[in-house]
């Protein structure tokens, strides 16, 4: 299509890479700078900043995060809640979708409204709350995974769509051959929709993982913290006690160091303890995403629609 | 053709005669075993909460439960005055269309001109590698990237200072998320950053879709790459474009919560308290349930109007729009 090239195109296409170049460093940069910031001596850390690598290196503040006996149950939580969400929001709403697919299914119109109804209309806040307290779900480990195993009327959509896809002489033959709807739906259904089955799932697990606004709103007890919600309160702990140090430091140095030095030879601090936290964290979203990557172009309109 | 018989035609469209498959009780009573737990969860966790909006009309009292609701005396508008008159209602307000109004004034332009950049990238290996790049802060969550900035916005380890004060931009460190006069920035350019890859892939989608054979047209009339650009791709996406300022419009009263929840601190709460923030502190924190109702209440009446209107204003203007 494009036959010679002028210099114009050419410095165009310089540029326009070195533009890339440097927004992918400015994404990835905060990564890197937590990595090192984690792994570097915390009283260290506020003599100044690091830029490449750790001034002084320690494991010192990923060991104290492991070590906490706290961190476990913590992920425990997360990771259970998040699992039984996945799998069966999306195998239930895979086979809801399915029946609302078929022709002959009686009450569909009905089932229509109400589930635009419930895409459109929403109580709210505060009245979810307490549904959630008269339910008795209030701080009880259920309410993470009731309220969410159904994936949504969205989801249904985009699922029906893709049956659409399924050849009706498939349906057909099995139903003659005597099959039931339920045999149809594991059999043949499940199967051909892998591809965004497993777009659906990284979503609903993405978003699970990261949620703590349900940890926020719905629980209380230390018990059923999830990942998320704890480090969310390690940012707003540290942040609040580095204000109190930039204060303190401002007067003298001195008593910065000597807040440093109270905890853990100047090794560990609150903020290396957070960063440590956040990348520990952040290490099974970063090791899935290449795998659950080749998965987006299939779910990509529809998820960036979605959100 | 052979005439299809009788026994294997589409089971369904044997209905005329009375007898489908479909229609046997087995497979109904099968695919509505498979419907009405959604259908159950819908109604309880989506149909009931509405029933709570009654409190945004009423003078409701969190101790008499849920029967309160539906016993306690009507009180009108009364909630709604109360709300417009509080002294935090409209610098809230302000702040929550102030973010997402320069948000999407930044945000909108520059994901599109990202989305264009990329789709001239010409190796598709290096392509498919920025795409991998830039869209994994999106996976995140705001609890992490917004920790993330925090550290490095610091005004004593961060590295934003200390690189400003090595080039003599600024001689002290800035409080960024401590000085109210930064918080908009903060949350502007870190809600940029995380979404600009991911936010491009629409873009990206429309522009694949565009006919190639006006790009060639284009170059035989002697248009250069930035000509075609300006001339055959932005007008060829301009539907996905009008569908994103729609949305953006809609959602002006729709903060990201969890984003300006991790920021927020006392220090900077007079440039970060938003809708969003307000309704959990008046709800959940004060136990104010029928002031948070009547602003959640309004939020989502104002949002659906935002959303018809952004709606019409788009096809009066440009012939296209969402419905």
């Amino acid at each position: 299509m494009v036959g010679g090239k002028s210099l114009g195109e050419r410095i165009f296409n310089k540029s326009n890479v070195v533009i890339m170049i440097l927004l992918m460093v400015a994404t990835i940069y905060p990564f890197w700078y937590s990595v090192i910031g984690s792994l570097n001596g915390g009283a260290d850390l506020v003599r100044g900043p690091l830029f490449m690598w750790p001034r002084e290196f320690t494991w010192a503040s990923w060991e104290a995060v492991l070590a906490d006996p706290g961190l476990l149950h913590t992920a425990w939580i997360t990771i259970s809640r998040t699992v039984i969400v996945t799998v069966v929001s999306i195998l239930y709403t895979a086979m809801f979708a399915y029946a609302f697919s078929r022709p002959y299914l009686k009450g569909k119109k009905l089932y229509m409204i109400i589930g635009f109804i419930s895409m459109y209309f929403s109580g709210g806040l505060i009245p979810s709350f307490m549904l959630i307290n008269w339910l008795g779900l209030y701080d009880n480990y259920w309410v993470y995974i009731i309220p969410s195993l159904f994936g949504g009327f969205w989801n249904v959509i985009i699922l029906n769509a893709n049956y659409k896809a399924i050849s009706d002489s498939l349906f057909e033959s099995a139903k003659l051959d005597g099959a039931s709807e339920f045999t149809i739906f594991f059999r043949i259904v499940l199967p051909l929709s892998k591809p965004v089955l497993a777009a659906l799932a990284v979503f609903t697990a993405v978003g699970v993982w990261n949620d703590f606004g349900t940890t926020l709103y719905f629980t209380q007890s230390t018990d059923l913290q999830t990942l998320q919600y704890m480090i969310l309160k390690l940012v707003q702990t540290s942040n609040a006690s580095e204000q109190m140090k930039s204060l303190a430091a401002n007067s003298s140095t001195a008593i910065a160091d000597l807040l440093n030095n109270a905890q853990g030879q100047g090794l560990i601090t609150a903020q290396t303890i957070q960063l440590a936290a956040m990348v520990l964290s952040s290490i099974p979203m970063i090791v899935l995403y290449p795998f659950a990557q080749r998965y987006f172009t299939k779910g990509v309109m529809l998820g960036s629609l979605k959100e | 053709m052979k005439k299809t018989p009788e026994s294997i035609r589409v089971p369904w469209e044997r209905k005329r005669k009375g007898h489908y498959l479909g229609s046997d009780w087995r497979t109904q009573l099968e695919l509505q075993v498979m419907i009405w737990p959604a259908i159950v969860l819908i109604i309880i966790f989506s149909f009931f909460p509405l029933f709570g909006l009654l409190m945004a009309f009423k003078n409701y009292n969190p101790m008499s439960g849920i029967k309160g609701i539906f016993t306690s005396e009507w009180s009108g508008f009364d909630n709604f005055t109360v709300v417009f008159h509080s002294f935090q209602f409209w610098p809230m307000l302000k702040n929550t269309i102030g973010i997402n109004l320069f948000g999407s004034l930044v945000g909108l332009p520059v994901t599109l001109l990202f989305a264009l950049l990329l789709n001239e990238i010409t190796s598709s290996r290096f392509k498919s590698f920025i795409q991998t790049i830039t869209y994994l802060p999106h996976f995140l969550s705001w609890v992490i990237y917004g920790g993330l900035f925090i550290t490095l916005l610091d005004p004593q380890g961060g590295i934003v200072n200390a690189l400003l004060v090595k080039l003599h931009l600024i001689d002290e460190p800035i409080l960024f998320l401590g000085d109210p006069k930064y918080f908009w920035g903060v949350a502007i350019g870190t809600g940029l950053l995380k979404d600009l890859g991911w936010g491009a892939i629409l873009y990206l989608a429309a522009i694949a879709g565009v006919d190639q054979s006006l790009y060639e047209a284009a170059a035989i009339d002697g248009a250069g790459r930035f000509r075609r650009m300006i001339n055959v791709t932005i007008p060829s996406i301009k539907p996905t474009v009008m569908i994103m300022i729609i949305f953006s419009i809609s959602g002006m009263l729709n903060n990201n919560f969890t984003q300006i929840y991790v920021f927020q601190n006392t220090l900077n709460m007079s440039a970060s308290q938003v809708i969003d923030t307000y309704l959990y502190q008046t709800g959940l924190l004060q136990f104010q349930f029928a002031t948070a109702t009547a602003i959640g209440l309004l939020k989502s009446v104002l949002a659906l109007l935002l959303l018809f209107g952004g709606n019409y204003a788009s096809k009066k203007l440009t012939q296209s729009g969402l419905f």
